[in-house]
């Protein structure tokens, strides 16, 4: 295949960054997005010029690293999977592909197509805990008995590999998807009971003062993720965050 | 006498950690404060040692080269974790699971570690309840478990194929509460490149911010090391693009003996190869080997008419396949460890029995798993058993429901529906058990240096059995290194803070700062990558799945040849002052082309098969491997300058608890 990249080129945070263009041919259609991206790479360093930095780590679709805008679409055209695990052949022969970071304030650019995504961890810092003592001196693990059904739904908020598509897809640049999935794991386990009033305020309050935006139930942030992370959280934290607001 | 003392306890097997624990020096609360510790790699080891060291009051600045703590490797785990719970009633026990490590490993690990490994594998599992870690559950609203390699019970707790990752955020939230307390400095994209050594103790490390590119030094009074596995040596594995050997080997250079490096864990169910452009292999968990069954075509015409594309596997009758697993391993047929499993492909694939086009894949089938399950929900629901098409719906649900994601993944990359046709699979690097040589304590030859996780050599033995690697790096972070580190940092109360601006320091800044300008003054004309590929090919090709003594030596004088090469032609774009991925992959590439040579050197000393580390000379008539008993021992390497003078230590093995005897999965 032969494909023409648009790709945001961006020197460091404080530089303007443009679009610039690359040709690609041989690329095949068994290749993943980045291993196409890697044969850019290799051209662009025997070449002597500078390869275009990209956010990877496992290929595998689990460590949440890449972070690609790809043709207007968080992690590209396909459903519930990352950038890494987009396949070219997804693509047409010929075809032009723009290539961008993501963008929200929150999320600032380092170089090229890398964020700066640290925001993310203090949401986390702010609550997305229960405070145990790692002793392992806790009851044993069956005293607790969990239905079913509750532990499914928190494992499935839990799946969230904090890549942050959801801001990137959202048009209020809103962090309400990944705050959500981690207030809903702990408020649906009985473990998460004894600090959802403070869990929830502290995590909602840090994430406004990072600057993420308001959620207007426009829903993009479900389509995009890639892990399929439900808007059910987002009710619920709102609940959650209700309450605990009635109780101060 | 060997000069390395292993430091295990006295007293009976049972009682060796107990009465340690009750033996070992403790620091006061107040003077934890006192106290630094850096922590590099913020994985599953890492990450829980980093989270309980802040939580008792020491000071922690962990260190992770990626953007947040919560994407280390250990995020990718799949399977499960083991712990001696019996919840089943199966017959579990501490004992049970030690055995079960020990011959696993094939007789060539610690009998005292494992058996602590054993131990406190139950605290680990109450723990991460605790933590919220939601892991699967039955309807009565118990945990479930499931069975995995080399194993006669089912021990193995899981969160679908997610369980590395969700053991992994529960570290991470351990140590965000700690970070959020002030108790953890956190340092996201900075990378360890040397550690320092003061007065002959680890007392801080380099490292080089990865965004700005600077080079910042660190100092503490204790350095831990969590960074992993060195699989990344034989360029395709299943481990993440960035995981490196660059702090483990840098600590070895320092002084820190390596132990065992040619023990690598080939894991046999990986997606195969598809061509010259991959950058990595993807696992598909051996919790698959639960309900899938493994097999090859009996006939070679049925071979050529699949890779030809005349016969789909569907349509070839049963009798006409061999599921060479159940066919040798009677006893434990698809469920044989995973040296066992992976030689056996091997072996169907070298014969020509390959069924894809390259000739490497087998066939992981679920068939067989769908019908069953499928039948079962039909006599739950009340429905008609006979009807093929009701039970292979009911089936597919319950086989979706216990690996879906793992499906979705093999969809996505390959493009075929393994619900409808066996997945192809091929074995790939995945492990390694080999690493930093450690005492009881965990401590590395160097004093206040640390090594946990897979970073160390110490509980797998030749091989590592399926959801132990888990069990493994959780149990040194949150309850082993937290007790024995307390042993060593009790002498530093009054030490004060460690200063950076000495000798020692400027030393290996400057060493640090002279590596990085060799590379990006060098005159070459090929990409890191370029080199790392035939490094890979290499180690494949010699140092792999089964290994001779020609092909171990070539292999030595192949990698000194392409190191010096490397040096010679390597090409970094761009400068040291910003990010630059080449330039930290040309470092650990570097330090790749000297471990290789090492992990030849010690696969060509070792003449036995043991576990994961097959030398085709040592096999019984029936292709097992043999071991040896004058190799019962570990070997660990001192630096001396080049990998080829690397001086051999041996720690002699004693099994006091254990009958050593044929590793047989018949």
């Amino acid at each position: 295949m032969n494909l023409t990249l648009k790709i945001w080129r961006q020197k460091d945070a404080n530089d303007k960054g443009k679009i610039v263009d690359y040709p690609v041919s041989g690329i095949s259609p068994d290749m993943s997005f980045l291993e196409m991206l890697d044969v850019l790479n290799q051209e662009l360093i025997e070449k002597g010029e500078s390869p275009v930095a990209f956010d990877h780590d496992c290929r595998e679709g689990i460590c949440g690293t890449c972070s690609l805008y790809i043709n207007g679409r968080a992690h590209g055209p396909q459903t519930k999977i990352t950038a890494c695990q987009l396949h070219m052949r997804s693509f047409k022969d010929g075809d032009t592909i723009y290539i961008e970071p993501w963008r929200a304030v929150a999320f600032p650019v380092v170089k090229d197509l890398i964020v700066d995504r640290t925001s993310f961890d203090r949401i986390q810092q702010a609550g997305g805990f229960i405070s145990v003592n790692t002793s392992g001196n806790t009851q044993d693990a069956n005293a607790i008995p969990i239905e079913k059904e509750n532990a499914d739904k928190a494992f499935d908020a839990a799946t969230c590999i904090g890549c942050g598509a959801c801001v990137a897809s959202c048009k209020n640049s809103s962090a309400m998807l990944f705050v959500s999935a981690k207030v809903s794991q702990f408020a649906l386990l009985p473990q998460g009971q004894v600090e959802a009033t403070d869990r929830v305020l502290n995590m909602v309050k840090q994430m406004d003062d990072e600057g993420f935006g308001n959620c207007t139930n426009t829903g993009a942030c479900e389509v995009e993720c890639p892990k399929g992370i439900s808007l059910e959280n987002i009710a619920r934290m709102n609940r959650e965050y209700l309450s605990a607001s009635l109780k101060g | 006498m060997s000069i390395l003392d292993s430091k295990i306890p006295e007293g009976p097997l049972a009682d060796k950690w107990t009465k340690h624990k009750n033996d070992i020096n403790l620091v006061n609360p107040a003077n934890k404060r006192l106290i630094d510790v850096i922590i590099v790699g913020t994985g599953l080891a890492g990450g829980s040692a980093a989270a309980t060291l802040a939580e008792l009051g020491y000071n922690v600045k962990a260190f992770c080269f990626q953007d947040s703590p919560r994407r280390a490797h250990s995020i990718a785990a799949q399977g499960g974790i083991n712990a001696a719970k019996n919840y089943q009633g199966d017959g579990d026990s501490t004992y049970r699971l030690f055995y079960d490590t020990v011959k696993g490993g094939d007789y060539r690990s610690r009998e005292a570690n494992v058996y602590r490994l054993a131990e406190v594998s139950t605290n680990i599992i109450d723990q991460c309840v605790a933590q919220g870690v939601p892991f699967a559950r039955e309807y009565g609203g118990l945990l479930d478990n499931r069975s995995f390699g080399g194993v006669l019970v089912s021990r193995t707790f899981y969160a679908k194929g997610q369980t590395g990752q969700q053991l992994l955020l529960g570290a991470y939230a351990a140590m965000n509460r700690q970070i959020g307390r002030g108790k953890i400095k956190m340092y996201t994209r900075h990378e360890m490149l040397d550690v320092v050594i003061v007065d002959g103790k680890a007392r801080g490390i380099i490292a080089r911010n990865l965004v700005t590119g600077e080079i910042e030094r660190h100092s503490a009074h204790a350095v831990v090391l969590g960074t992993g596995g060195y699989g990344n040596a034989f360029y395709l594995s299943t481990y993440a693009m960035g995981s490196n050997v660059t702090a483990a080997w840098k600590a070895h250079k320092r002084g820190a003996f390596f132990a065992n490096p040619c023990y690598t864990q080939i894991h046999p169910t990986c997606i195969p190869v598809s061509g010259d452009h991959q950058s990595k292999l993807t696992l598909m968990s051996e919790s698959l080997r639960n309900d899938g069954r493994i097999w090859v075509p009996k006939h070679k015409k049925d071979v050529d008419a699949i890779r030809n594309g005349s016969l789909k596997p569907t349509d070839l009758a049963e009798e006409d396949r061999d599921y060479y697993l159940e066919r040798r391993y009677p006893a434990f047929g698809n469920l044989v460890p995973r040296d066992v499993a992976s030689r056996a492909a091997k072996e169907r694939c070298d014969a020509g029995y390959g069924v894809n086009q390259t000739g490497e894949a087998v066939y992981l089938d679920f068939a067989s798993a769908i019908e069953r399950y499928g039948k079962e929900q039909a006599y739950v629901k009340g429905l008609n058993v006979d009807d093929k098409v009701t039970v292979t719906k009911l089936g597919k649900e319950v086989v979706e429901n216990k690996y879906g994601n793992l499906f979705q993944m093999y969809e996505k990359i390959v493009d075929q529906n393994p619900y409808e046709t066996p997945m192809m699979i091929y074995p790939a690097v995945h492990y390694t058990m080999g690493g930093l040589w450690v005492d009881y304590n965990l401590m590395t030859t160097v004093p206040g240096l640390y090594a946990i996780g897979e970073a160390n050599f110490s509980d797998h033995g030749a091989n590592r059995l399926g959801a132990s690697a888990l069990m493994q790096g959780l149990a040194d972070g949150y309850f082993v290194l937290p007790y024995t580190i307390g042993d060593y940092l009790a002498h530093d109360i009054r030490t004060g803070e460690i200063p950076t601006d000495t000798k020692e320091f400027d030393e290996a800044e400057q060493k640090v700062r002279g590596d990085i300008e060799k590379f990006i003054n060098n005159e070459g004309s090929k990409s890191v990558d370029h080199f790392h590929k035939r490094l890979g090919k290499i180690m494949w090709n010699k140092c792999g799945m089964a290994r001779n003594e020609k092909d171990l030596k070539e292999a030595i004088t192949e990698i000194a040849a392409l190191r010096d090469e490397f040096y010679r032609d390597v090409f970094v774009p761009g400068t040291e002052h910003e990010y630059n991925e080449e330039l930290a992959k040309a470092g650990r590439v570097a330090d790749f082309l000297e471990l290789g040579e090492l992990f030849a050197k010690d696969a060509l000393e070792r003449e036995e098969s043991a576990g994961g580390h097959f030398r085709d000379e040592y096999q019984t008539e029936g292709g097992e491997a043999m071991r040896r008993k004058e190799f019962q021992y570990v070997s660990a390497w001192e630096y001396k300058g080049q990998p080829s003078e690397a001086a051999h230590h041996k720690e002699s093995l004693e099994y006091d608890n254990i009958e050593v005897k044929e590793r047989s999965y018949k």
